[in-house]
């Protein structure tokens, strides 16, 4: 086991320097140390003005993730001893305008999010002296997977299309809208569908997959994404063949 | 905070860094490599379709216009292409049916047919079919 | 709500897709490969020709190769449009690409047709 570890950190400071840069800081060296106990290390003891977000340190806030090595991980949950023997290389998650060090601006993804009604949609609500909204257990299991996801970006950070064409909604806004499309509750399918059968919805996809692939919960937005192509299309044929069934 | 160093930096102003995409992206990772390389099998597909359609016209100018074909598809260049078509085929192939199940649910009643059944029905469909093709390019 | 073709072009995409990976590694290998080097029996010139002749075999032949056509435009449309960051020339690669798919289906509906 080595003493210490090196990392090397991007900084970025708009009113000192027009490019970021990378800083070097040797942190002590544990096995039960995650990447961002290692960055804690650092503000606490070495340099206190650097920033990055976290939160809750135990992989459900989402506030944490950040490009390792080149990959989007939660620094809350990568051991440093994956790394060995180092330098680690960490900077702001990819795709995201770099405000300051290791924070980059999420303005754009809240407004994608909100743009797919992330909530239960009722025509009507039911008075709430007639209870609650029942559901079954195999109602629940086809949405649970979708319910998952934490918000952290990080397949934001894995999809080349979301860098290279950043009108696209992307892999988890378009996950969540599916939580709710199956949720047996919702009555918001057809207000969603508007939103993401245009072109920066479901169709800029091509299925590269690392969404999936970086997602730490297991939500599978790629999927989520194929499927929801399925469902555009199957609704798009019946709108064709049956014009007089439209609303 | 002492003066600021970057003279184009103005306070309360914040300043985006934005890192620029180059041209070769997809040479960053060996995942967005075999992620160009299956979308690259298209071509294939295309010239095998192509092909199909000359063997076709082929086929109708009679025994001689197909034995020409014959002994062209056996130059060592050409067949060297069709090997690497193949291969590419192939390539589509797995990717495209490993894939299936991540777009498709299934069904049987309430219950969702799970990923793997969903996996064997297509690879047992793509033998089917082959078994078939098979029969019909090589009765007698 | 303008109505997108996008699904349409993705169902040709996808049908394509489908129909290659199931149909195309087989027909490649025997069609371009084994019968040529002699490898197996059969795949002679009157089965071939009697095969083809079946206009069920042509209608088949007819939308597989259509499709085929289209599945490539499709991914290829894409492959540049993000592959070489051509935002500017969407329109341009869609025409040309599914133009191209589309002149070929008309010439594969012909050389079907006089086959008979
Ligand atoms: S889908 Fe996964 S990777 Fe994307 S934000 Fe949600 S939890 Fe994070």
């Amino acid at each position: 086991m080595p003493e210490t570890i090196t990392l090397e950190v991007q900084r970025y400071r708009p009113e000192d320097e027009a490019e970021p840069v990378f800083e070097r800081f040797d942190v002590p060296f544990r096995a039960d140390w995650m990447v961002l106990d290692a960055l804690n290390y650092i503000k606490d003891n070495l340099d206190g003005t650097l920033s990055y977000r976290w939160a809750c340190r135990m992989g459900v806030c989402g506030s944490c993730g950040m490009m390792v090595n080149g990959q989007p991980l939660l620094t809350c949950a990568t051991y440093l001893e994956r790394l060995l023997p180092g330098p680690i290389r960490v900077e702001p998650l990819k795709g995201f305008p770099v405000i300051r060090d290791l924070v980059g601006d999420i303005t754009d993804f809240l407004e994608k999010l909100s743009r797919v009604k992330p909530w239960i949609v009722r025509e009507e609500e039911k008075p709430l002296a007639e209870g609650e909204y029942l559901q079954t257990p195999e109602q629940l299991a086809d949405y649970e997977q979708y319910s998952m996801c934490i918000n952290c970006m990080l397949c934001y950070a894995a999809c080349p299309i979301y860098e290279l064409e950043p009108d696209f909604i992307g892999p988890a806004a378009i996950a969540i809208a599916q939580r709710y499309n199956l949720d047996s509750r919702d009555e918001g399918v057809q207000e969603r569908l508007d939103v993401l059968s245009q072109h920066d919805g479901i169709w800029a996809c091509t299925f590269v997959g690392e969404c999936s692939v970086v997602c730490p919960k297991n939500v599978d937005p790629a999927g989520a994404i194929q499927r929801y192509k399925v469902a555009a299309t199957a609704d798009w044929f019946k709108s064709v063949l049956t014009p007089w069934a439209n609303r | 905070m002492g003066e600021p160093l970057n003279p184009r930096y103005r306070l309360y102003h914040p300043k985006w860094h934005r890192t620029r995409i180059p041209i070769f992206w997809w040479l960053r990772s060996f995942a967005y490599i075999k992620f160009i390389s299956r979308e690259l099998t298209s071509l294939f597909v295309a010239y095998a379709g192509l092909l199909l359609l000359i063997e076709v016209s082929v086929l109708a100018r009679g025994e001689a216009a197909y034995g020409r074909f014959l002994a062209w598809l056996q130059s060592p260049a050409v067949l060297a292409l069709n090997a690497f078509v193949l291969l590419a085929l192939l390539f589509h192939t797995f990717t495209w049916l490993n894939l299936a199940p991540r777009a498709l649910v299934l069904r049987v009643g309430k219950r969702r047919v799970p990923d793997a059944l969903v996996l064997v029905a297509h690879y047992s469909a793509w033998i089917a079919a082959s078994a078939l093709l098979a029969w019909l390019i090589l009765r007698r | 709500m303008r109505r997108s073709r996008e699904p349409f072009l993705w169902a040709l995409f996808s049908g394509g897709g489908m129909a290659s990976a199931l149909l195309l590694p087989a027909i490649a290998f025997l069609l371009w490969i084994a019968v040529p080097l002699g490898w197996v029996e059969g795949g002679s010139y009157e089965t071939l020709f009697a095969l083809v002749r079946h206009p069920l075999v042509r209608l088949v032949l007819f939308a597989l190769i259509s499709l085929f056509l289209f599945h490539w435009a499709h991914r290829l449309r894409y492959t540049l449009y993000d592959g070489l960051q051509l935002y500017h020339l969407n329109q341009l690669i869609a025409v040309v690409t599914y133009g191209i798919a589309s002149f070929m289906t008309v010439v594969a509906a012909y050389i079907l047709w006089v086959f008979a």
